[in-house]
Order: C-alpha cells, then structure tokens, then sequence
C-alpha cells in the first residue's frame, strides 16, 4: 500500500505492507535509524518518535496508520550540527550510556517540554518512566530534563 | 617546566563529556540493526517450546515451501559432530557439559535452537517458523535443586551426575576456627534468577566472501579476539579468515558478546548460501536465549569469637547453571566461594560451591557476578550475628573490615583452578568508604528511625560493604598512529559496551601524549585494527586497555623525539617534548604534524594477571507498607575507593547505573518457570526493570585514596561494583524495619507478594 | 516479533466498517488506538485476517457533557480523558483511574473504546465502566443495541459482542456534585497492570449514612468485579472504622483471585481488602465540595 505522509518535515511516499509498523518503515524504508527498537510490544519506549506533537510507541503504530501525518524522529529533533539544548543537557548531565534508549528518550521529553515546558521534576519523572534505560537509573536523565526546560520555556516565550 | 616523564594531567581524574554522546544524541549511533547488506537474507530460529525431551521429527517441507523462504538448517546439514561451544574458563571437569550449537537428538532447555529459517525478511522467516513441525517427546524437567542434585533424571545421560563442577574456597585452619568460637550462625539463602537484559538486544551479521574465503561478523561485543579464534576453529578456517565488527553497542553488562549458538550457525549459513545473513534477536527470544545469572542458595556459617571478630566462614553454595556450560558459565560459581569473605578479615574458610546443571536456560556472568549473591549471604548473616551477639551492627564490621595495614591480604583458594585459584586484595582500607557513607547517610541522626512505624510504614536502616574485582589478565594491546593531519588514531583491543571507553582512552592518550582530546580518535572492538587484543569484561577496559594506551603514548613520543632530532641534526636527548612541540635549546622546534610523513606507528601493551579490588560501602534507608508489601528506597548512599578515578562523570554514571538495577535485582527482576520447565516471563511486562519513578534517590562518592599497585595508572576496574551490595543492604534494612515483627528476608526478590507473606506469616506466629 | 501478515483497510463510515466484519466472517477485528491488540500480534497470539482502522470514523472522539450523564466516544483517548478539565468536577472517579494506565506515549493512542473491548480484568477502563453503571452504544450488522457494562464482560479478554460490532460510545451516568468516591490501585511499578485495584463511590444521606455504594475491584478475577458483599456492608451505614474494616474483610472474603509470576492468590485476596480499606478512608476524608 502506498502511504503518504511527512517525516521531519520533509513529504515522503512509501510503499508499505499493512503489517509493517512505523518503526520498521522509519528504520528500513526511510533509512532514519536514530529512532531503535527494544522491544516490539510496547513497552521500552526506545522507537518513541512524535506524531502530530505527541510523543507516541512507533512499534505499536502501523505505517500505514501515518498517513498523512507529520511524523518527527530524532534525527528530525537535531540541528545540522551541534546539538539542541535537551541534547547538551544530556551531554553535560550524563544521561546517556549506551545510547540505545536515547532517542525515545529524547523525542518523549521533546514531545512534553514543548506542550508543558514547567513540567515539575515528578511530571518529567513519570512521563519517563514510559521509556526504560538500562545503564544510567535515569537520574541524571531527570537532571537534564529539568535542565532542559528553560531553552522550551524561552522557546515558547519567543513565539 | 614540565617533563616528558610526568605528563600535565588535564584530563584524567575530571569530570570530562563524552566523545561518544555527540552521534548518540542526534540518532547517528550505528547499532548492527542500522546496517544491512543488498541481497541480505534474515535468519529466525526455531526454538524448543519443551525444556527436555527427544526430538523425534522436524519436517521443514511446509515451510520451505512458503514463498521467499530460502533454507530451514538443522542438526543434519552439520556433518560430524555438533561443534560444541568452548570454554572460556576450563577446568577438568566439564567437558561433557558444553552446549552443541543446535539440538541434533535432546532438547535441554525451553528456547534451545532447533532449527534456522533463512528467509527474504525477518517477517517471512518468522512466518515460516510457525509451519516447521517438530516433534518432540517430553523427558522429565529437572527445574529446581534438590531434583537436580539427586541425580536422579540425568540431563547428559553420559555422565553420572548432574554437578559438573564443585569448587572449593579453602584458607587456614577450618575446624579450629569453628571449635573455638564463642557464637556460630548458620542459615540459608537463595537469590533468583535473572538476566542483564541489555536495551539492544542480540544481533549479528555474517558475510562470507567466496572468492578471498573470508567471514566477518559484525555486531561484535565484549570479546571479539576470543570468540574469532573460537568461529576460526569451528568454522575450520585460519583466524585470519575471520572478522569480527564492533558496531555501537547497546549495553552489555556480562552477558552480551558471549559466543552463542546463533553466531555459528549465521556464519554456517552466509557460507554455504554465500550470502549476508542477518539476524537480530527479538526480545521474547533474548529473554530465553540470552545467558541467564544469579540462581543461587546456601546454608552456610559464621563463626565468631566473643568479641564479635570473625573466626571462620564454612558452607554449601549451589548454582543453578542451566543445561549447558557456557563459556563462563562457571565464572559466578567459583566467584560466589572466592568472594564470599568479601572486605571481612576471615582467617578460616572452607566453602564448597556446587554447579549443577537443570532444564533452564544456560547461565553466564551478569555485572558483579557471584559477587551479589555472595554479598548478599554475608551480609544478612553479619546482621543476624550482630543481634545475637548483642553488638551494634556497624561496630561489629568495624571490627572485621579489612585495614590498609593488612594488604595485599589473601582470598580463599579456589580449586579445581580455572586459572586464577590464588588472588589477593592489593590494597586499600576498607574501613575509609565504610564510615564515609556512616558519615554521609547521617546514620546517628536517623539511627532512632529504625524499627519504627511512621505514618503506617515501618522504617529501617542498613550498612554493607563489598569487593569489586577488577583487570581481568592477562594483557591488552592497543597501536597508535601519527596520522597526515596531526590526529593520533588510538586502535584498541578493548571493547565499547556503551561505557565510555572512546573518552576514557583518549583522556589518557591525551594526558600522557600532552595534546588535546580532539586530537585523539579512537577505534575499538573489530579484530581488523589489531592482531591480537581482548576486550570488555570483568572490568578490565579501562585498567587494561588505559595503561596498554600509556605504553604506546611514551612509544609514539619516543619516534617523535628520534624523527625530530633527525630533522634538527641533534641527538634525541637535546629535545624536549611538551604538547606536541619538540624544541631544541636553540629555539628550533618540530612540531609532531610534521614527522607524521615518516609514518609513526607503535603498538602498546599492558600485562597483568593481578586483578585490582575497588572496595567500597552502601546504606540504604527503607520504608516498609505492610498492607502492600511495598519497600520504598528513602535514601541510599554508596561510597567506594576505585584505586585512581580517570572520569569522574562516568564513573559516577556506572556506579548509580549499577546501584540502579540492584534494586531492580532485589525487587522486581524474576525469570520464573513452571514445574514442566517453560518460561513464564516473555515480555518486558513481566521481566520488571527498574523505571524512572522507582528509585530517585542513590547517591555515590568515589575515592582514590590507595591507587592499585598492580598497574602505572593505580587504577581499578569499577563498572561492577554498584550493584554487588545492593541485596544484602536492602534486605537487612528490610529485617531491621520489620524488627518488632521478626521478619528476616532470605529470598529474593522482596517482591510485593513475598514481603507481605512474610509479614503476615509472623503476625500468625506471634 | 514482526507482526503477522493481514489486510487493513481504514473505512469512513460505520457502516462501511460493519460491512467489512461482516465479510471478514469472525476473522475481521476493528482496531482503536491498538495499544493492547498490537501487542497481542506481535506475539502472535492472535492472527487476524484484516484490521478494520476506526481512525477515519467522524464522531467516535468527542466527550459530551450532558444531564444524563458523560457520554465518551470509543475513539476518545486517554490523554483526552486526563485533558478534559470538566471531567474532575462532572466524573472524578475517571480522571482519577485513567491517571494510572500505562505511560505518557501510550495515553496519547489508547482508546476508550478499544479498551473496553479488550477487556482486560486488570486494566482501569472496564472496571470503572461497571463500578458506574455504564451503558455501551454498539453498532453491528443487526443495527445499534445499547449494552449495560455489566453485561458486556464474559472473561478474561472475552465481550459478549458480535464479531461485526462495534463499541462507539459508553455513557457514565450522571454524578451528584457531593458523592463520595475514591480509586486505589496498586501494581508493582508506575503503569503496570495492577496486582488489585478498587474504584468506589457512594452517597450519603442526611444523617450521613452512605447509600448506593458501588465498588469495583480490578485484577482480582476473569471479569471486573463489583464487591456485592462488601455494598452490602456498607449500605445504610456511617462510614466509621469498624464499617471500613468488616467491609474489607467482606471484599477480601468475597474475591476468589488467581496467582501468578507477580503475585500469590492469597496476597491478592488480602489487597483487595487492604485498598478498599484505604479508598474508603480516602472517600470519607475527602472534603465535600
């Protein structure tokens, strides 16, 4: 089936099988591989990509349930070089060991500082707690989200 | 004016950003599942849905027969015997027990590969698995100790037991220890079973070249050298032939990286199709092929004197190693007897650990292994001691931690010898961590917290302490090379596991060459940079790989000093070399970009078969609901002593990770299996991680206050020690909270469940 | 764990949408957000022959406040649910349970609706519908029929739904602004099924007796449950400290749970008590408004 849709603002046409989640067709259609899968049942948050500014699971969406959506992965979040304010934060908190959950992570906290940018430190919390890391405790993942939230906050003050 | 010899140390000891986040972050990581290869087929295998049993039939014909599906391999297209998986740890007496890299006539466990479906797309090869007919019939499961141990199924009918291995931990006089003591505890303990689980899961990707007869293997983790030399072998191919990738990879924690059976049999397929194979593992399959850790139990005992000082420890540990010996399978049974005694002066040991093999999934190691069960053994028997021999928890350790004055101070012995049956803590005061986290858990104001109940929870308290071995031998080479544009391309034998090695390393080459970080670039992990290297386990890449890194940096200095001096016409001693500059007394002066024509190129290396001991303390403060069970983590604080810190923020990084998933160990984390032997846990909704909102509380301090004698660095391997004292101090702030009610926790996990049942079945006894 | 091959098609009708039930003979399955039933594919649990998408149906995604109560359409979302600031005064109870399923990424797809017809004993939706009297309106090839909630749940992941129907709104009748209720659930990490879960309310009278008291338990059997005994208890009377005990004890009395990997029978039975006990200590401690 032919799905149309726009990734990281950039309009694509793929030719996809029914069963073919998101995350697949991200990852092998549309060679955009920043965005990982752990699980492939829901439940690790690492294929998180944003859909129309929510944060969604790309595994448990299909691709052709995208069509004519504005899809946005990491990489879309990037800048062409150097990174955002949420990706320095991670750098300069530590929040990241492996780097196999950090893309989920990123675009989930993308998704809530953009909409909610004073989330309180237990909001952050439980929003994160939909996206598993193995190396950090995620501590400092909390550190540099909070740290985060002025750049949003400004973000929004600008607009 | 700085010398040559000591190098302006700018970068080890700080809290240096990583060289790795860049590409992390913007999603341009490339894990093995990012790469692919045109006409690429992938790979599913057919599992074994019964833990023991005969296998009567496969017929693959349906399957064959399903469009895009190219091959079901089994046991009969390997011709001879079934390669069996090596040993990386040997000793006399498991042979026999080594896993066959397919199942040809006996299943041993639920998930044991039977056969390999290679297809165009994962989905059809997963497809095609549904109409592979297998049928098997059912031998009895031997699941649970006491069955194994009787022998009375036995898994591998060619043997006469189901115990391949007992390992003894022996030091001084046993029986004396124990004739003399004024008090003697013993008492029984289990930890469950459990996995690293990785985030990434398995994966790998086989490419055979016909025409120059060579295999490479991407998706190499923890020991590529090892586990090359092992396909070369097995393959029948020269090691040469063989290469093994690193790719960036998502977490490893002791068990990915192992040789499996899957490895074989992709590179068995890419050759005799010639074509890429791929397969990555799903996480139902990861959760029951991936090694398992941690099944343990004891009855053991403590003998002490009438002041509280520890005169002997003796006893029975029994490991529950799965069906097969993998290749370090045998690692946390002859660790659990060797490390048992932990940071405590015990003069007499006799411990007897007991491998036995059942119908569960095969184990291997999982970061700290042994080590945890161990700890947590000693720990909640210096506990219950100390209530009855009526002396304060705290000073009772105080008085049997290890004091500098006594290193290096020697650990039992372990025999048989897999290598290493004599070690020795090199060195440290055990007693510096232990009153850092008294001091920074503020325990004498919170010490009348214990026992009591405070808005319908009850609250408790506890102290532990561990050992941390560290360094694996025997060697680790590394080569740097002076490139065109002045960048000194650092190769290394070691492995990235996602710890930060890239940063670790080029910390240290930059300390030591006296350039800056960005001139370094480091390259790790794939057998095609060096000849010979190891890798990435039993902490070793930072205390190996970093001093092999300061080899080649004096190496690469010395060609910089010998090519400058032949530019200048002076002899090499006239130069001085500081921060990439060799200057003349005259003023001249080369800098290292222009000798780089000349081609330098060094190979460092570091040997050791000492490992290093970081040692270390953690409080926990806990709350108890006893209506849900629940245990609440209100402050935990961990302190160790690493010998020398080289990045301060990513050993803190490893040390709260570490602490993290202890919890997940102590509280949630379960490979539960039924009587017939299946495996009950095959989601992440039921195998229980810990999550963001769990534990936000874990606070570590490193010292460096006894560097290692053991290597130039004076560092210690540190990337396991946060996890190992995690169960025993969490179960006795458990007990000490839950004091007026009697309740001592002896197994784990502290669920929900157990903590109420234990609750409420001392309610019932009072 | 890729997910079975099926055919898919997204119609713009309900009626388009029944007529391929219809054809798909059983086989067929309408699909919401998909959170729980994507899952069950990827494990190949179940294989059916086409998902037919409810997404492109107008008017299944409003909330309507009305007289009769909060009439929610099956393709309302969680985050919907917790977004709606009219509901905390209009339906407390709800925004209070829905706070506790799964996380953040799934609340932005998963459905009121499709949890309704998964049907899950340990999921907040069902029980919350049966607690409250719901009534489900449902569409199939035989026309639209409403279905009480406490006819609609047969077992564990079992309705009592055609194969050509399909759920497009649930009405939760209307809530007096000073009834008394709480929910507590308790499950071993944030978002987790629970290992038991309670969802009440009751109202008093004027010398402050509580009367029509309605509790349902989650996770505690095949179905969500109502505690019948443990109403029974409380009816008529002062919600006091020895009320609050014998209904426990009545609620843990009255559950006949299983074990499992994540929790004994025995301990299961016990929280029910324990969580009705804290929830009715929540509902009388609240402040009336």
């Amino acid at each position: 089936m032919k799905v149309d849709f726009e990734v990281n603002g950039r309009a694509v046409s793929v030719d996809v099988t029914p069963r073919m989640t998101l995350a697949d067709c991200l990852r092998h259609e549309l060679n955009l591989t920043g965005t990982h899968i752990g699980c492939e049942h829901g439940v690790c948050g690492a294929c998180t990509v944003i859909v129309n500014g929510d944060a969604v699971r790309s595994c448990l969406m299909l691709a052709v349930q995208a069509k004519g959506a504005e899809v946005t992965t990491v990489e879309g979040l990037s800048l062409e070089e150097g990174l955002t304010p949420l990706q320095e934060a991670f750098k300069r908190h530590h929040g990241l060991q492996c780097g196999f959950c950090t893309p989920g992570m990123l675009t989930t906290l993308h998704a809530l500082l953009s909409e909610e940018p004073e989330a309180s430190e237990e909001r952050i919390r439980d929003v994160i707690s939909g996206n598993l890391c193995r190396c950090t405790g995620y501590i400092p993942i909390i550190e540099a989200a909070m740290d985060a939230r002025a750049a949003y906050q400004q973000a929004r003050g600008d607009k | 004016m700085k010398s040559s010899t000591h190098p302006q140390n700018t970068y080890i000891g700080g809290h240096v950003e990583r060289v790795e986040d860049y590409r992390f972050l913007r999603g341009e990581g490339q894990y093995l599942d990012d790469i692919s290869r045109p006409g690429q087929w992938h790979a599913a295998f057919l599992r074994s849905s019964l833990a023991h049993g005969t296998i009567r039939k496969i017929d693959a014909s349906a399957a064959l027969a399903m469009p895009g599906v190219h091959a079901v391999m089994t046991a009969a297209d390997i011709e001879g015997n079934i390669p069996t998986i090596p040993f990386r740890r040997p000793n006399p007496t498991i042979g026999p027990y080594a896993q066959p890299i397919i199942a040809r006539e006996k299943v041993r466990y639920f998930g044991e590969p039977i056969a390999m479906v290679l297809a165009d797309t994962a989905e059809l090869a997963e497809d095609a698995l549904q109409h592979v007919v297998v049928e098997i019939d059912a031998l009895p499961a031997v699941i649970e100790r006491v069955h194994a141990m009787s022998d009375a199924v036995l898994i591998f009918e060619d043997t006469k037991t189901n115990i391949p291995t007992v390992f003894n931990a022996e030091k001084g006089d046993i029986e004396a220890a124990f004739a003399g003591a004024h008090y003697v505890i013993r008492d029984q303990f289990a930890t469950q079973r459990q996995t690293a689980l990785p985030m990434e899961t398995r994966g790998l990707l086989a490419e055979w070249d016909a025409q120059l007869g060579q295999l490479t293997v991407s998706g190499a983790a923890k020991l590529p050298f090892f586990n090359r030399t092992t396909m070369a072998n097995m393959m029948n191919l020269p090691e040469e032939a063989v290469d093994y990738i690193e790719l960036d990879v998502g977490g490893g924690f002791g068990a990915r990286g192992e040789f499996y059976p899957e490895d074989y049999l992709l590179a068995l397929g890419a050759r005799k199709f010639n074509r890429p194979i791929k397969w990555i593992e799903d996480r139902r399959e990861h959760l029951m092929a991936i090694g398992h850790s941690r099944e343990a139990s004891c009855d053991v005992e403590l003998a002490f004197s009438k002041e509280g000082v520890i005169l002997g420890m003796r006893g029975d540990l029994y490991i529950n190693i799965g069906a097969y010996v993998r290749p370090n399978g045998m690692t946390p049974v002859r660790n659990a007897a060797q490390f048992m005694s932990g940071p405590y002066r015990i003069p007499a040991i006799d411990l007897d650990a007991h491998a036995f093999v059942s119908n569960k999934t095969p184990a291997g190691t999982y970061r700290g292994p042994g080590r945890y069960e161990g700890c947590f053994f000693i720990e909640r028997l210096m506990d219950q001691a100390a209530g009855a021999l009526g002396i304060d928890r705290l000073e009772l350790r105080r008085r049997n931690l290890l004091t500098h004055e006594e290193m290096p101070y020697p650990l039992a012995t372990v025999l048989p010898s897999d290598g290493r049956a004599e070690t020795q803590c090199d060195s440290g005061d055990h007693r510096e961590p232990f009153e850092t986290v008294v001091k920074e858990s503020n325990w004498a104001e919170k010490a009348h917290l214990q026992g009591q109940l405070i808005d319908g929870r009850y609250h408790g308290m506890a102290i532990g302490s561990f050992i941390e071995g560290g360094a694996s031998g025997p060697q680790e080479n590394v080569r740097m090379q002076l490139e065109a544009d002045g960048i000194v391309s650092l190769y290394a034998g070691s492995s990235a596991i996602g710890q930060g090695l890239e940063t670790v390393l080029a910390q240290i080459a930059a300390d030591y060459l006296e350039l800056p970080m960005e001139r370094i670039r480091v390259f790790h992990g794939s057998t095609t940079y060096l000849k010979q290297g190891w890798g990435s386990y039993g902490s070793r890449a930072t205390v190996m790989g970093g001093n092999a890194v300061i080899d080649a940096a004096k190496k690469l200095l010395g060609e910089f000093r010998l090519h400058a001096a032949k530019r200048l016409g002076l002899a090499p001693e006239e130069l001085t070399i500081t921060e990439g500059v060799a200057r003349a007394a005259d003023g001249r002066s080369v800098p290292l970009v222009e000798v780089a024509k000349d081609g330098i190129n060094v190979d460092g290396f570091f040997k050791n078969q000492t490992p290093t001991y970081t040692y270390g303390s953690a409080f926990a403060h806990v709350a108890v609901d006893p209506g849900t069970g629940h245990i609440e983590i209100l402050d935990y604080v961990v302190a160790d002593d690493v010998g020398r810190i080289i990045n301060s923020m990513t050993l803190h990084g490893q040390v709260m990770g570490a602490a993290v998933q202890g919890f997940g160990s102590v509280f949630s984390e379960e490979l539960v299996y039924n009587d017939e032997g299946q495996l009950l846990v095959g989601s992440l909704a039921d195998y229980l991680i810990p999550l963001a909102t769990d534990y936000p509380v874990v606070r570590c301090i490193s010292l460096e206050n006894y560097p290692s004698p053991t290597n130039p660095l004076g560092a210690k391997g540190a990337g396991e020690g946060g996890i190992i004292p995690v169960g025993g101090v969490v179960a006795n702030a458990v007990a000490n909270a839950l004091s007026s009610l009697g309740v001592q926790p002896k197994i784990l996990p502290l669920s929900p469940s157990r903590v109420w049942e234990l609750i409420e079945d001392a309610r019932a006894r009072a | 764990m890729k997910l079975p091959h099926f055919e898919y098609e997204a119609p713009a009708s309900l009626d388009e949408a029944v007529a391929l039930l219809v054809a798909g003979d059983g086989s067929a399955r309408p699909i919401a957000g998909g959170q729980s039933f994507v899952p069950v594919m990827a494990f190949r649990l179940a294989e059916p022959s086409m998902l037919v998408d409810l997404r492109n149906i107008p008017g299944l995604d409003k909330i309507e406040i009305t007289d009769a109560g909060v009439r929610i359409g099956a393709m309302v979302r969680w985050r919907d649910v917790l977004d709606d600031a009219r509901l905390v005064e209009a339906l407390p109870l709800l925004p209070a349970a829905i706070d506790h399923v799964a996380h953040y990424q799934i609340r932005n797809r998963g459905t009121v609706g499709g949890s309704l017809a998964h049907a899950d004993p340990a999921a907040e939706m069902p029980t919350i519908a049966l607690t409250c009297d719901a009534v489900l309106e449902v569409v199939g090839s035989k026309g639209q029929r409403s279905v009480k909630a406490a006819d609609l749940f047969m077992g564990p992941l079992m309705t009592s739904l055609e194969s050509d129907e399909i759920i497009t709104s649930v009405l939760l009748p209307a809530w007096p602004a000073d009834r008394r209720w709480a929910f507590q659930e308790f499950a071993r990490r944030r978002g987790d099924f629970a290992l038991a879960g309670i969802a009440l309310f009751y109202d008093e009278d004027a010398s402050g007796a509580a009367h029509n008291v309605h509790i349902g338990a989650i996770s505690v059997g095949d179905t969500p449950l109502r505690l019948a005994k443990a109403e029974a208890v409380l009816n008529g009377r002062k919600i006091d400290e020895a009320a609050i005990a014998e209904a426990a004890a009545a609620a843990s009395a009255e559950v006949d749970p299983s074990g499992d990997i994540h929790a004994s029978a025995r301990y299961r039975k016990s929280l029910v008590g324990t969580l009705l006990s804290r929830a009715l200590q929540g509902a009388a401690n609240r402040k009336a408004k």
